[in-house]
């Protein structure tokens, strides 16, 4: 064969110059040696690409060295799959079938510009792969491991192991054979209620017996049969319609417990009543009064709440806010990389497709909840360490945000070992979007019979297939591989792009985004405003053959959008579409005759009354019952001493420093961050909320906070909820928010997000015993949050619930605490007064703002002691307003110089914090109140702050806050935090090695780069 | 003063670029790569030529490198005209590039930093960091005394923040690494605390070469560095903006990093200016 031949298969090899660094091997060596406990020797990493098109030798060896080599770096290899002397084995990662590779299309996109043709690169013909050759002879065993559990997950990933003097074996996805345009009729006709169920189970429909029997009637009743026989369509059901109906009536889409009627007994009270719906009577009729509140005082900046994909809030007369949080739970579980990244990147699409879309993204958040991350016991079966899912769940936020241009402005993880086996993962994304685009309201969305469906984006595969069934059930070792999605970050900021240009060009009608149940969702929704739609799916373009129909049609393949496009601008917006490489797809146009009509090839795969579709799931009725546990305090024996405490508070999982996790997230892009989630000189002291500017022109702003305290909901749900509302409100307070309708017309808006995650929560005898206290305490959440609205006048804007977090195999069930996380955000008039929580200068004086109480249940405190307690903290709603008002007062009058809010490990922790941020301590002494020690610096009481006033300052401060202020010390220039109680020294340590323990905490010890600077410490307090 | 601002697959800072240049008083143009590829755009209707930081392609196969691939092979003209082709002309113009974070890797994986042979070859590299990870953090910088380029004049030193997984600078060749020492090329370098270049982490967030943080070509037109300056246009975008304020209430609202801009936008205008009356002169001669 001569050299300028094309052949179809190459595969070409990069491995590093003798000489260069490799930090991949290495870190491979260093966590095989310190997660497995197994010496690989010496490793060394090499890149792979199998290119499957037609190339010369020459045109080969061109495109590896001038495209895909590092001339510095690498040597290149070409047809050859050999180790060089000293390496005995080797793991080959690759991917399976249909798995997002974006270095293999960017390899197509840098192989199209050398060969100067048009190559498509939506079809996939370069695949990358890396190979590891490792010097120890390692059985198979031994390699799998380290494949498995550190450099692959099987779900997704194809890994190959062996020695490499047999051979080392490559491996290339070969997706599917022809289309297969099979629509199956499944008969529901006199199916036993067993097999109803049993059907519902084995297809992952996710949906009951009552369900199930309302499908069957449906199709039974001699007018659909009419209908359907008039259509074309068999008497029964096709698969296409019954995938549908299951995506449809998901949990994760219809929220049916939080619609549901809930029958609610309290056995300490002997109470009972009727909840008619949680969502409906908590937190949307709750929002109704607030909005009628702040309308009439002349505050009417709510605009879109609940009915769309993210609430919408008016900053001014031109702009509007976005914000949207949402959980990506199961997914993270099983594969905890591809389940945040796509979590992230799903949640931007919400606030990207809310009214027409086309919002330009503003900044990400997320709040994360793991096991313990040092766990050393057995896990079982399909259940993944907590170590692996936070480190995965960590790499896909980085790669979501910093990939997109998306600054991650803050964020919380939380610890407890009940979220191993389902960990929590709150994406929220908030974004501005200009009140009009071509003269229409952006916030609306408008559609018409006629109007085009347009499908935007990635491509459609197998993967995600089931995503929305399958996070309404519980998680067991069966998980289907086919739920896990890789989400292509580089494909999504070229869609986002595209869609803020179409946007504003006037070419989108509107917009929804792609996310759980796919096209079948929302086209499904969308359907609704028009109503009715014809999808034609042959037109779906997609990743590989092999697809049915209803695979297409409920397929949540990642980064795509469905856009609405008024037939006269079709040619306008494909042609953008071309210009800026965004695909983009016309797959049928909405009517209004009522019905979801969906084809193949002109043949009929699905016909569905939409109000059958929409309205015609029946509601479930469940059972609650509230006892009160029995708890008691601790006798925790006195101490003269608490600096050794306040040491291990520091450096305990909750309270440590999350340095290594914050610095891997970019929180500065875009130029606009104010307050950071690490500030001062140092760099290191952790502040309350988030403070975002939205542009250059003006110093209004935006700031960004998350509450969530699931340790309190073991104690009291109504309580854990108060508080973890009050904690996001004054975190807003802490870095100089104002709260809402103080004054008429003020327009500083607040939009909150309520998540809710929660264990199965539906009493079942067998399955679930004590369903019927989850569920009370799920009342008391909502109770609590009716409260915080009504008492603070702040509105709901968006939120979700995901009722199924728990995890099975084994005959072992680990279900996750009831926890809900409000994220909030608030207007800043001008972010130049935004205040940040570091002491700042010598002889401020250290002020305690709001009330200390004797609620150490559920505190750090009581936990390193291995206790719970009994006090819970509670929120006094109307002193804690009054004090929140005083504080914006006092800074609209300059006087706070820093403002730090109490929370875990309380105003010890706080103290020690506010250290952080500069070489400086504080001298402290604790009143005698009549409170106990230990409960003067570790209680957790809600509404407090611990702030510093400048000498000058002090008089006008103390006449404005009373007696609401604790006058405490002062900050000084020694670096030493002393606090003295009844004129004993009960706690004495150098600031800076207090910064130290923290710092080198189990999370940045896990997960850190060992600094030099860290280790010349001295940690012995 | 016009600035081309490029955007488009990955790139994402495109924006706080186009403000540092409003805000020195330059007019920015921000432009899809594709319609300068296409030829809807000419380069050389502007005076400089910016590549913004981001992940242009997703940083597969290494940062800037599908880029800087896209520039030097495809043919955008007649004759087997590529982009480098219009960027040379550009340069041997007269006129400015600057690449920051992505921007400057795409430069240094195209050949056009440093530059030495004057061929665009690549003759160094940036790759991953000696962490191995991405980071977010600020640093302190000196300007190299023997620099010689217009954007750094009267700089001495400068905070900036780093965001970025691939900024440690690899000179594996001996000889090129005294040719850009010689010229000073090696522009900025990080600083500890005690105002040292270093090699230590965190200070040199990345492990580079010479502590390199940015590096011009021979003629000073052409510069790129890791941190962005665009990121530091108000003070108040500084981990201690608020215990600064509070010690000098008075000090300008402008961060840092605008200066670079302010520099390039005076030079510029104040060459132009010079030129005109040079012209002038010259008619009335």
């Amino acid at each position: 064969m001569s050299d300028n031949t094309p052949t179809t298969t190459h595969t070409i090899q990069l491995t590093l110059k003798p000489g260069q660094h490799d930090g991949d091997g290495q870190r491979v060596a260093e966590a095989a040696a310190r997660h497995l406990g197994l010496a690989t020797g010496n490793v060394r990493s090499a890149a792979l690409y199998t290119v499957r098109y037609p190339l010369s030798e020459t045109q080969v060896q061109d495109f590896a060295t001038r495209c895909l080599a590092d001339p510095v770096m690498h040597d290149v290899r070409l047809n050859e799959l050999t180790a060089p002397a000293g390496f005995a084995t080797y793991i080959l990662v690759a991917r399976r079938p249909g798995v997002t590779d974006d270095e293999g299309t960017s390899a197509q996109n840098a192989l199209a510009d050398l060969l100067n043709e048009p190559l498509d690169t939506h079809t996939q013909h370069i695949f990358s792969k890396r190979l590891y050759l490792l010097e120890n002879d390692l059985p198979e065993t031994d390699l799998r491991r380290i494949a498995e559990e550190l450099l692959g997950n099987k779900l997704i990933n194809w890994l190959e192991v062996g020695r490499v003097a047999d051979g080392i074996r490559d491996y290339t996805p070969r997706p599917g054979g022809g289309a297969e345009a099979i629509t199956e009729v499944i008969s529901l006709t006199g199916l036993s209620d067993a097999e109803l169920v049993q059907l519902s189970k084995e297809n992952i429909y996710a949906l009951n017996l009552e369900e199930m029997q309302a499908v069957r009637d449906h199709f039974a009743a001699a007018d659909t049969r009419a209908e359907r026989q008039a259509a074309g369509l068999p008497t029964d059901p096709t698969d296409c319609e019954l995938e549908i109906i299951a995506q449809t009536w998901s949990e994760h889409c219809k929220h049916k417990e939080f619609s549901a009627l809930i029958n609610y007994k309290d056995l300490e009270t002997g109470e009972e009543k009727q909840v008619d719906s949680l969502f409906k009577t908590y937190i949307k009729d709750a929002t109704s009064e607030v909005d009628r509140q702040l309308r009439a005082n002349g505050n009417d900046w709510l605009v879109k709440v609940f009915s769309d994909n993210a609430g919408a809030v008016r900053i001014n007369a031109d702009s509007l806010f976005v914000w949207k949080v949402e959980t990506h739970n199961s997914p993270s579980a099983i594969d905890p990389y591809g389940g945040a990244i796509t979590g992230i990147l799903g949640n931007n699409r919400d606030p990207l497709a809310t009214g027409i879309g086309g919002a330009r993204l503003l900044f990400n958040t997320n709040v994360l909840c793991f096991g313990n991350p040092e766990y050393d016991g057995p896990l079982l079966t399909g259940q993944l360490h907590p170590r692996r899912i936070l480190e995965g769940v960590r790499k896909g936020i980085e790669d979501g945000g910093n990939k997109s241009g998306v600054p991650t402005v803050n964020g919380a993880i939380v610890f407890d070992d009940r979220y191993a086996g389902k960990p929590l993962v709150y994406c929220g994304t908030g974004a501005v979007m200009p009140m009009q685009f071509a003269g229409k309201d952006s916030w609306e969305k408008n559609i018409d019979a006629g109007d085009r469906i347009i499908m935007a984006g990635g491509r459609v595969g197998k993967d995600g297939i089931h995503g929305a069934t399958f996070s309404s059930i519980e998680l067991d070792e069966t998980a289907p591989a086919t739920a896990v999605q890789i989400g292509s970050p580089i494909t999504q900021k070229l869609a986002m792009d595209f869609l803020m240009l179409a946007a504003r060009r006037g070419l989108l009608k509107c917009s929804t985004d792609n996310g759980a149940g796919g096209l079948s969702s929302s086209v499904g929704e969308l359907a609704g405003i028009s109503g009715g739609a014809v999808v034609e799916l042959e037109k779906v373009p997609l990743k590989y053959p092999g697809l049915r129909p209803w695979e297409i049609f409920v397929s949540e393949s990642q980064e795509r959008f469905t856009l609405v496009v008024e037939p006269g601008k079709m040619a306008d917006i494909m042609a953008l579409g071309q210009e800026m490489e965004v695909e983009l797809t016309d797959i049928g146009h909405f009517t209004a005759d009522g019905f979801l009509d969906v084809r193949f090839d002109g043949t009929p795969v699905a016909r569905l009354d939409m109000h059958f579709l929409h309205e015609g799931v029946p509601r479930k009725v469940l059972e609650a019952e509230w006892t009160r546990p029995t708890l008691v305090e601790p006798a925790i024996a006195p101490a003269t001493n608490y600096t050794a405490t306040l040491g291990q508070l520091l450096g305990s999982l909750n309270i440590c420093s999350r340095e290594s996790v914050i610095r891997q997230y970019d929180h500065e892009v875009k130029g606009r961050t104010i307050v950071k989630p690490l500030m001062g000189a140092t760099g290191q002291a952790p502040q309350d909320a988030a403070v975002v500017r939205f542009n250059f022109e003006s110093w209004e702003g935006v700031a960004v906070s998350n509450g969530i305290l699931p340790r309190f909901g073991d104690l009291d749900a109504y309580h854990m909820s108060a508080g973890a509302f009050d904690e996001a409100v004054r975190q807003i307070i802490a870095v100089g928010g104002k709260l809402p309708n103080l004054s008429h017309g003020d327009n500083i808006f607040w939009s909150v997000n309520d998540n809710f995650c929660v264990p199965d929560s539906v009493y079942d005898p067998i399955g679930n015993p004590d369903g019927k206290q989850k569920l009370a305490k799920l009342v008391r959440m909502c109770e609590a949050l009716r409260d915080a609205t009504a008492a603070y006048c702040i509105p709901l804007t968006s939120g979700k619930d995901s009722m199924k977090n728990d995890f099975k195999a084994d005959g072992v069930k680990i279900s996750v605490p009831p926890t809900v996380l409000y994220s909030m955000t608030a207007k800043m008039e001008d972010v130049r007064r935004a205040i940040t929580s570091d002491f700042k200068q010598p002889d401020d004086v250290v002020y305690l703002l709001g009330e200390t109480h004797d609620e150490l249940g559920g505190s750090e405190y009581y936990a390193l002691h291995g206790e719970l307690g009994a006090n819970v903290p509670k929120v006094d709603f109307k002193k804690a307003k009054a004090l929140y008002t005083l504080v914006g007062q006092a800074n609209d009058q300059h006087l706070i110089q820093s403002c730090h809010d109490l929370s875990d490990g309380g105003l010890a922790v706080a103290l020690a914090e506010c250290t952080f941020g500069y070489n400086c301590g504080a001298s402290i002494d604790l009143p005698d109140t009549g409170l106990a020690l230990p409960a003067q610096l570790f209680s957790e009481s809600h509404s407090r702050f611990l702030a510093t006033v400048a000498p000058e300052d002090v008089v006008a401060f103390e006449a404005l806050l009373g007696s609401r202020a604790t006058r405490l010390g002062t900050v000084t220039k020694d670096v030493r935090l002393v606090v003295r109680h009844g004129g004993r020294e009960v706690i004495s340590a150098d600031t800076d090695v207090l910064r130290s323990v923290w710092t080198n905490g189990p999370v940045n010890r896990l997960l850190g780069v060992v600094s030099k600077q860290n280790l010349s410490h001295s940690n012995s307090l | 003063m016009r600035a081309l601002i490029l955007t488009g697959f990955g790139i994402n800072c495109e924006e706080e670029f186009a403000a540092a240049y409003r805000m020195a008083g330059a007019e920015p143009t921000i432009v899809h790569l594709n319609q300068v590829l296409h030829g809807q755009v000419s380069i050389h209707d502007f005076d400089t030529l910016n590549f913004p930081g981001g992940f242009s392609f997703g940083d597969d196969l290494g940062s800037g490198v599908v880029l800087a691939n896209k520039l030097r092979y495809r043919q955008t003209g007649a004759g087997g005209r590529t982009l480098l082709d219009d960027i040379k002309q550009f340069i041997a113009d007269g006129k400015f590039v600057l690449g920051i974070c992505n921007g400057f890797q795409v430069l240094v994986k195209l050949g056009l930093l440093p530059n030495l042979s004057g061929d665009v070859t690549p003759e160094v590299t940036l790759t991953h960091n000696a962490s191995g990870r991405y980071e977010d953090r600020w640093v302190t910088l000196r300007v190299n005394a023997k620099a010689n380029t217009p954007f750094l004049k009267g700089i001495d030193t400068l905070e900036v923040p780093v965001r970025h997984g691939e900024g440690r600078l690899v000179i594996s060749d001996a000889a090129i690494q005294q040719r850009i020492e010689e010229g000073g090329f090696n522009c900025l370098s990080y600083l500890d605390a005690s105002g040292d270049g270093t090699d230590i982490y965190p200070f040199n967030p990345n492990g580079a070469a010479l502590n390199c943080a940015g590096l011009t070509d021979p003629t000073g037109q052409v510069f790129g560095l890791m941190p962005h300056p665009e990121a530091f246009l108000s003070a108040y975008n500084h981990p201690d903006w608020a215990r600064r304020r509070r010690l000098n209430p008075e000090a300008s609202e402008e961060g840092e990093g605008l200066q670079i801009f302010k520099n390039i936008v005076e030079h510029i205008t104040d060459t132009r200016t010079a030129a005109a009356s040079a012209a002038e002169f010259a008619t009335q001669n």
